[in-house]
């Protein structure tokens, strides 16, 4: 049987081999238990040191056109990095 | 006693002002007293414990648009806190002179005994910003007041500084578990934090086995936020621009430096857009919309028609 371990980067720009502001993870197969605040430093460096882990991206944040009259507007992190890892475990 | 430009101006970039062991012991120990008395904490039973506490006298209930003047007893230990020149000042420095109560609260963090029936349930709240999406100039403030110690095992309140301008929707920021240069309150008692109503912060869990205790008052103003602080210290430069980029490295005036330094948490393009943020906070501050530093919002509203 396998598992999905997530992991979320958030990163200083769009390019993936920049650094890591911000992350969190998920641990389907429950060999790791993760929260809000439990770090403080991240586990990579970059998406790419990521990559290079064995973690595989699944979704990247789309670059948006800014809407007129929000142009200067700040919100939500804007560079998110889905990553994700398959374990298996045992029934 | 006002707050100076300097630490304003911190307040404007990173959203919040501590005044470390600020408040006496004397008023701490009266407020835990009245709220903890030892015969009646019930670790194990948290919700038992809450609905005590709500019964006590010593945090009374109060009506929002209530002036802050009239919302406790002058004599009480949280009317004693209010009243301590430090946090009188600092009050009126960042909502004016008897601002408007909006709400208060007492938050608890139950030490791991608590949940032993429910492990699953001792965990660090997700971060959040407090009430809702709200994008206004004017803004409200949280008055964080912490009666007793906070080690890093009781897991104090986790915040980021400056995140007070982003507009996002209460926990809709839950998934961000981690951010570089995110920080957790450690502090000793009577230890205050007035935060903007914008923060992005979560309760840490308390891996202690005592109780943690916060008590939090929002506050909104009923004035104009302008000059409300002691800005006689502002110097004549801070008002002129100052050359940028290809510079010899000169003394640069310490309010602008405070303003421009940005968080490690930073994107590179957005960081830019919270320094305007900043210089817009100030202008607003200030009462000066010509205000400007490092030609940042001048560039972009040279509009020639």
């Amino acid at each position: 049987m396998r598992r999905q371990k997530v992991l979320v980067l958030y990163l200083n720009s769009s390019a993936l081999d920049a650094s890591v502001i911000g992350w969190a993870q998920y641990d389907g197969s429950d060999q790791e238990t993760h929260m809000a605040g439990d770090s403080a430093e991240p586990p990579y460096a970059s998406g790419l040191a990521a990559l290079k882990d064995g973690w595989r991206l699944i979704q990247a944040s789309p670059l948006s056109s800014h809407m007129p009259g929000s142009e200067y507007r700040t919100d939500y992190l804007k560079y998110e990095f889905f990553f994700e890892k398959l374990i298996t475990v045992k029934d | 006693m006002l707050v100076s430009s300097l630490d304003m101006a911190h307040f404007v970039a990173r959203g919040f002002l501590r005044l470390d062991a600020v408040v006496p012991e004397e008023i701490n120990q009266a407020f835990l007293h009245a709220l903890n008395l030892p015969e009646t904490f019930r670790p194990e039973s948290p919700t038992a414990h809450f609905s005590e506490l709500l019964g006590r006298e010593v945090i009374p209930e109060v009506a929002p648009g209530t002036r802050l003047s009239q919302a406790y007893a002058s004599d009480s230990a949280i009317g004693n806190m209010l009243k301590l020149p430090e946090v009188a000042g600092a009050i009126e420095s960042l909502v004016g002179r008897d601002p408007v109560f909006d709400h208060h609260f007492l938050h608890l963090a139950f030490p791991e005994a608590a949940f032993r029936k429910h492990p699953e349930r001792h965990i660090s709240q997700h971060l959040h910003q407090d009430s809702t999406i709200d994008p206004r100039q004017t803004f409200d403030i949280q008055v964080f007041y912490f009666p007793h110690a906070v080690t890093a095992f009781m897991g104090g309140t986790r915040y980021l500084p400056g995140s007070h301008f982003r507009i996002v929707s209460e926990a809709a920021i839950s998934r961000y578990q981690n951010i570089i240069g995110q920080e957790h309150v450690v502090c000793p008692a009577g230890t205050i934090l007035l935060m903007h109503m914008g923060i992005w912060h979560g309760g840490g869990v308390n891996r202690s086995g005592q109780l943690r205790t916060m008590f939090k008052i929002r506050l909104c103003p009923a004035v104009r936020q302008q000059q409300l602080w002691d800005c006689t210290d502002l110097a004549p430069e801070h008002f002129t621009q100052q050359p940028t980029f290809w510079t010899r490295g000169g003394q640069r005036d310490p309010v602008q430096k405070v303003l421009m330094t940005q968080e490690p948490w930073f994107e590179a393009d957005t960081g830019r857009l919270e320094l305007m943020n900043r210089i817009r906070c100030w202008r607003f501050l200030l009462g000066d919309p010509q205000f400007d530093i490092d030609y940042w919002l001048t560039r972009v509203e040279n509009e020639i028609s």
